[in-house]
């Protein structure tokens, strides 16, 4: 499903280069964790995935499906099913949440050639889907993410995913910031979209949030790279001994 | 006093001293309103224009901006519109002329030129000082209007619209409103264009509320884009009086509205609201003033500016705080978003402070569409264009939502969503 090849790329403004020949093949079906120390370029990755213009790829390639999604801008990228959950999700004062799920969710549709759907349809999905993430009808009168505490935005975000209904989520840091209880609510959230055509991209620090999404495989990021992959023994590994022995290795 | 004696008038100062010798055997009035509409002519005559050098309108070379004066058009035929808010009670002036027939339950109404014709109307047909262009050549030429009155106590169950229409020529129209002591009500004022001919409009509002009146009050301008308008809204806020002022732009070529407000009552509280939305070549004026008179008052003021094209804005807000208003909280804040290399945002606040314990403050931003919005939009599929529609949209919305009236919110949005729609 996603296929990058010996990705450089650096920041824009000036000129930093972050990602240094970056290899990774996630398949359908597939739950890949990404992990690395601060500062190995995970974030990074997950904004050069959805296409921020802040970052500027200068060799190798993405492909999804096959097909290079260089030349996509973010809104093209999303409706072909690519989507970030953010670690910091912007407050937007002044969008009210309904209308922009409305309008994310039937924007999608029309770029993929779909029925926008009815008002009645709309309310029943998210109703539904916000039930599953306990979030309240409260939370969704509030302009975006506005007032929002840190695991309700990070709820929110889940809300979106499972609404858009991506082929490819990326996950950046969604465990930052959330209690055990929380944790679980979005762990399930996302455990309920795994599916045979559906690949998830999980980047963390941590190995708790690997034990509630259980990881295909692990990768570990350093300077802009993949130095190690393997499979979710590879997390625990890393938990008891730090990225220290593998960075060693590779070096 | 601006002293031109002697000088040269422009074609727009002799259209309007023309226009005045035409019309002022057929304009309403008693002998005291006759008096009052010749010293306000005399000034002008001898004033003019302002121009650059007038430090009121500094930034609104009217003598320069104005070229031309369309000449009273008695033929002219203007629709009235449905309410902005439905279920509103309308009160009509079609191409400068009161509709007779309008009534507001509970509320004492008379048409402007009533009051002039039995001469108690001349009492308002004054400049405020030597500055006030928009209240000499409206109190010169005005025609009609509505005189208000609130009795104490009563509680407006629908918003009540001051609908004024025209599509060419010249309207002056004044609107006098008493609130008396604890009236609830919401009035939008509303000036529309239906015509695309250039039109020439002035109008003024003089509005007062007794202790504890809780008013909103909504001036929405949207004229052609040929349009001049010049409005002016002169408020006196009593003791624990609320006024929430709305005052919107989204038309005209040249516009100018004056707000003036004086607080005389403790434990009153202003909340001015101003959103501006601006593009082609419009030229767009809001300039403020509050004084506030005794202690314990407080009034926020916040202005959202959007601008695109060749469009021009202009802020002017003055606080001034007297000796004894100890105890006064005023905050000032005036933001514009510029989507356009060519367009241009003037603001100057002003704060004349003279009493030693008090909250004042103000601050003006310049900013751009926040890249980061644009991109956690994007990241949804919401497409560009789209979404930077919705970020603009959202800048001035969080405004009008602080109304929490569901209809009259919703109603401003439709316009504003309206004009981005065309503009943007």
């Amino acid at each position: 499903m996603l296929e990058i090849k010996n990705l450089h790329a650096r920041i824009a403004e000036d000129g930093t280069e972050i990602i240094r020949g970056l290899n990774l093949t996630v398949k359908a079906g597939e739950v890949a964790a990404i992990m690395g120390p601060n500062g190995s370029g995970k974030s990074t990755l997950s904004y050069i995935l959805s296409g921020r213009e802040d970052y500027e790829v200068t060799e190798g390639d993405i492909l999804y499906n096959g097909e290079s999604i260089l030349e996509l801008d973010p809104a093209e990228r999303a409706a072909k099913g690519i989507f970030l959950a953010f670690q910091y999700p912007v407050e937007i004062p002044g969008v009210a949440t309904m209308q922009f799920l409305k309008v994310a969710m039937n924007e999608q549709r029309k770029a993929r050639g779909e029925a926008e759907l009815t008002t009645p349809d709309f309310m029943r999905r998210v109703k539904d889907a916000a039930a599953e993430l306990k979030i309240a009808p409260e939370m969704l009168r509030r302009p975006l993410n506005v007032g929002f505490s840190g695991g309700e935005k990070k709820r929110a975000e889940i809300l979106q995913m499972s609404l858009l209904e991506p082929k490819l989520c990326v996950l950046d840091e969604t465990d930052s910031g959330l209690d055990i209880d929380a944790l679980k609510i979005v762990a399930d959230g996302v455990n309920a979209l795994r599916s045979p055509d559906r690949a998830v991209i999980v980047i963390t620090h941590y190995q708790r949030l690997l034990d509630y999404i259980v990881p295909d495989t692990v990768h570990v990021l350093y300077k802009g790279q993949v130095i190690k992959s393997g499979d979710k023994t590879l997390a625990h590994e890393l938990e008891a001994n730090g990225y220290a022995d593998i960075i060693g290795a590779a070096a | 006093m601006n002293m031109q004696t002697g000088m040269k008038l422009s074609v727009a100062e002799t259209a309007l001293c023309e226009a005045y010798d035409h019309a002022i055997g057929e304009l309403p009035g008693d002998g005291a309103v006759l008096a009052a509409r010749d010293i306000l002519i005399s000034d002008f005559k001898e004033a003019g224009l302002p121009t650059r050098r007038v430090e009121a309108w500094h930034y609104t070379d009217l003598k320069a901006l104005l070229r031309a004066v369309p000449a009273f058009d008695p033929a002219a035929s203007a629709a009235k519109l449905a309410p902005l808010v439905e279920g509103s009670t309308v009160l009509s002036v079609v191409n400068g002329v009161a509709d007779t027939r309008g009534s507001v339950e509970g509320v004492t109404l008379r048409t402007f030129s009533e009051a002039l014709a039995d001469g108690s109307g001349a009492e308002g047909l004054t400049a405020r000082d030597s500055d006030d262009t928009i209240g000499r050549i409206n109190g010169a030429f005005v025609r009609d209007g509505f005189v208000l009155d609130f009795p104490a106590g009563t509680d407006l169950a629908a918003p009540l619209e001051i609908q004024t229409t025209q599509n060419a020529g010249q309207t002056h129209t004044r609107f006098p409103a008493t609130f008396g002591a604890n009236v609830k009500a919401t009035v939008i004022e509303r000036h529309v264009a239906t015509g695309e001919n250039p039109a020439f409009v002035t109008t003024v509002s003089d509005i007062s509320l007794s202790d504890g009146a809780d008013i909103t009050w909504v001036i929405l301008q949207g004229q052609g884009a040929a349009d001049t308008h010049l409005g002016q809204i002169r408020v006196t806020l009593g003791t624990d009086a609320k006024l929430r002022l709305y005052v919107i732009n989204a038309g005209g070529k040249l516009v100018r509205q004056e707000i003036h407000v004086v607080v005389s009552g403790e434990g009153s509280d202003l909340k001015l609201r101003g959103i501006n939305l601006l593009g082609g070549e419009t030229h767009n004026d809001v300039t403020f003033t509050v004084g506030h008179n005794v202690p314990h008052t407080t009034s926020t003021e916040v202005i959202r500016n959007v601008i695109f094209d060749r469009a021009r804005g202009v802020f002017q807000g003055q606080i001034r705080v007297a000796p004894d208003a100890q105890k006064t909280d005023a905050k000032m804040s005036c933001n514009t978003l510029l989507l356009s290399d060519e367009a241009d945002f003037s603001a100057k606040p002003e704060l004349e402070i003279f009493a030693d314990d008090v909250q004042c403050g103000h601050g003006a931003t310049v900013i751009d569409i926040d890249h980061v919005q644009l991109f956690y939009l994007m990241a949804r599929g919401i497409p560009e264009n789209k979404a930077r529609a919705m970020l603009v949209n959202a800048f001035v919305a969080e405004i009008v939502e602080e109304l929490e009236d569901e209809p009259l919110v919703e109603a401003l949005e439709g316009v504003i969503a309206a004009w981005l729609e065309k503009h943007a």
